[in-house]
């Protein structure tokens, strides 16, 4: 399949560029969280054999708008013996990494707002500030409950970073570039085929990272209230709500791009092969929301720690061994094997995962 | 070998829920949709027959919370009580039926209505007039079995029965 980059009638001054992507970007977010909000929210209904939101507009699609309206005119309280400023700049900390990491997601050939030759390492780097933003939030509200569910999150997405950057080094390893684009033309063979291990890992440490369900223990309801979120009203609220969705937004589009051959498809055009897999990304997220419980904090850790960890470790050798010692062989043959080499990994390791020495109940 | 160890689990899990998809809701949007109620419900107001009544008061005797004001005057014409008065106040009624059960002249009953909010605490009070037997306002089947046996059957959301729509 020939690759053309960018289309030749792209607007190459590089202003344009910038200030039409940008737009294009903020435009996208938005409109995306607003529909993903909506899109769970049916999705979770549909699968508890309810039906969600559906008086506002048509099928309940203005619900979210409707939502948004209501939080913007909400009075915004803060809490007397706060950091008045910390407690203010947090949700802006919060929001902003997670909309930086569409800088570098490719909606179809060329259509990137920046294309940087170390793409993963930026999301990698971009994405873990939202925590200190989260960490603000539960710091400045002086309040048990947005402490703990902070610390709690900073303590899980420490843990899982690591996994979830070993596991995305096979990847890389693969297309042999940092680029986002240029994973994307690398991937003749979808990377979720060739790397189903580290596809794995990588999704449950995402989850865990944004704090999906059943990771969802920093604003676990029945527990700490809402988390860091507990002394936030109004607007200050709905930019955390935001930062969430674009996270798992975010999330959706990066497993798009790296391991499902991002805008890459027959038949339908670019843009739309990639909306059609970032829904399909959200839905399996949704999906797992809705199925598994919620996880305790040690069982946490433990499985960052001594599942994940060992195993994106085991994933990334084997990658680099098949790299160096068969560089000649189709990678075809590859399929097969490692999707063996990943049921037999987890399952073995399955058998050794245990908690306090075995004492403690999995 | 637990296999629930595997992620086999999990896998049951996750096609639990995928075919809750397929699955109908077993919700009733409810002011479009209504269920039929049980026949011999309690609904929320009582209903009086002013031709039966013969002012004997026994109801409100009955009536542990006083809820049921009730007053007569002779009439010699007929040599029979004439009802002047006769309210009842559902703000403090709790419908537990003891006065249609205690009615000797089958002259009191519950009605089937179950849609009877207010916004003021005093248009509650049943008078006269708002106590007689309507096609609006039905008769429940409570303590009346013949009257019961007039009413549609309950739908049940277990027979996927959504009644009336």
């Amino acid at each position: 399949m020939a690759m053309q980059m960018l289309p030749p009638d792209w607007p190459g001054n590089f202003w344009a560029h910038w200030a039409i992507f940008a737009v294009a970007v903020l435009v996208f977010v938005l409109l995306m969280v607003i529909v993903f909000i909506w899109f769970e929210r049916r999705a979770m209904a549909v699968m508890q054999a309810r039906l969600g939101p559906n008086r506002a507009g048509p099928f309940g699609l203005l619900q979210s708008v409707a939502d948004a309206l209501k939080i913007l005119i909400k009075e915004d309280i803060i809490p007397a013996r706060s950091d008045k400023l910390v407690h203010w700049l947090a949700p802006v900390v919060a929001f902003v990494p997670a909309l930086l990491i569409f800088a570098v997601i490719p909606f179809r050939g060329g259509a990137i707002l920046a294309d940087l030759n170390i793409g993963i390492l930026y999301i990698v780097a971009i994405s873990s500030i939202t925590t200190v933003g989260i960490f603000m939030a539960g710091w400045s509200s002086n309040n048990k409950y947005s402490t703990l569910g902070a610390m709690r999150q900073v303590a899980s997405v420490v843990s899982y970073e690591i996994p979830v950057v070993l596991s995305l080094v096979g990847v890389i390893l693969l297309a042999g570039s940092l680029s986002m684009q240029q994973i994307v033309a690398a991937q003749n063979i979808p990377f979720i085929l060739l790397q189903p291990l580290g596809f794995l890992l990588f999704f449950t440490g995402a989850l865990a990272e944004i704090n999906r369900a059943p990771f969802d223990l920093t604003e676990a309801d029945s527990e700490l209230v809402a988390g860091y979120m507990t002394e936030y009203s109004g607007m200050k609220f709905g930019l955390f709500f935001l930062a969430e969705y674009a996270e798992a937004l975010a999330i959706s589009a990066i497993v798009t791009t790296i391991f499902l051959g991002g805008w890459r498809g027959p038949l339908l055009p670019d843009w739309l092969w990639f909306l059609v897999k970032v829904f399909i990304v959200f839905f399996v997220i949704v999906w797992i929301r809705t199925t598994v419980p919620r996880l305790r904090i040690d069982q946490l850790m433990a499985l960052a720690w001594k599942f994940l960890f060992p195993l994106a470790l085991l994933n990334l050798l084997i990658t680099a061994i098949e790299i160096l010692v068969w560089p000649a062989v189709s990678l075809w043959v590859f399929v097969p094997i490692n999707i063996a080499i990943a049921i037999v990994l987890v399952v073995l390791w399955s058998k050794f995962f245990k908690l306090g020495w075995g004492k403690v109940e999995v | 070998m637990k296999f629930e160890r595997y992620g086999i689990g999990i896998a049951r899990g996750l096609s639990v829920t995928i075919r809750h998809l397929l699955r109908r809701p077993i919700t009733t949007q409810y002011p479009e949709q209504r269920l039929n109620i049980s026949r011999r419900s309690r609904g929320n107001e009582l209903i009086w027959d002013e031709n039966k009544c013969t002012g004997c008061g026994t109801c409100a005797k009955a009536c542990h919370i006083g809820a049921i004001h009730i007053s007569t005057s002779t009439n010699l014409v007929d040599n029979k009580y004439k009802v002047e008065k006769y309210e009842v106040d559902t703000g403090c009624c709790i419908f537990c039926g003891l006065c249609v059960e205690a009615c000797p002249f089958e002259a009191l009953f519950l009605s089937y209505d179950y849609e009877r909010s207010q916004y003021r605490r005093g248009d509650l009070v049943q008078t006269k007039e708002m106590m007689m037997e309507t096609p609006e306002r039905k008769v429940s089947g409570y303590f009346y079995p013949g009257r019961a046996a007039k009413l549609p059957r309950q739908s049940l959301l277990v027979n996927n029965d959504r009644g009336k729509t």
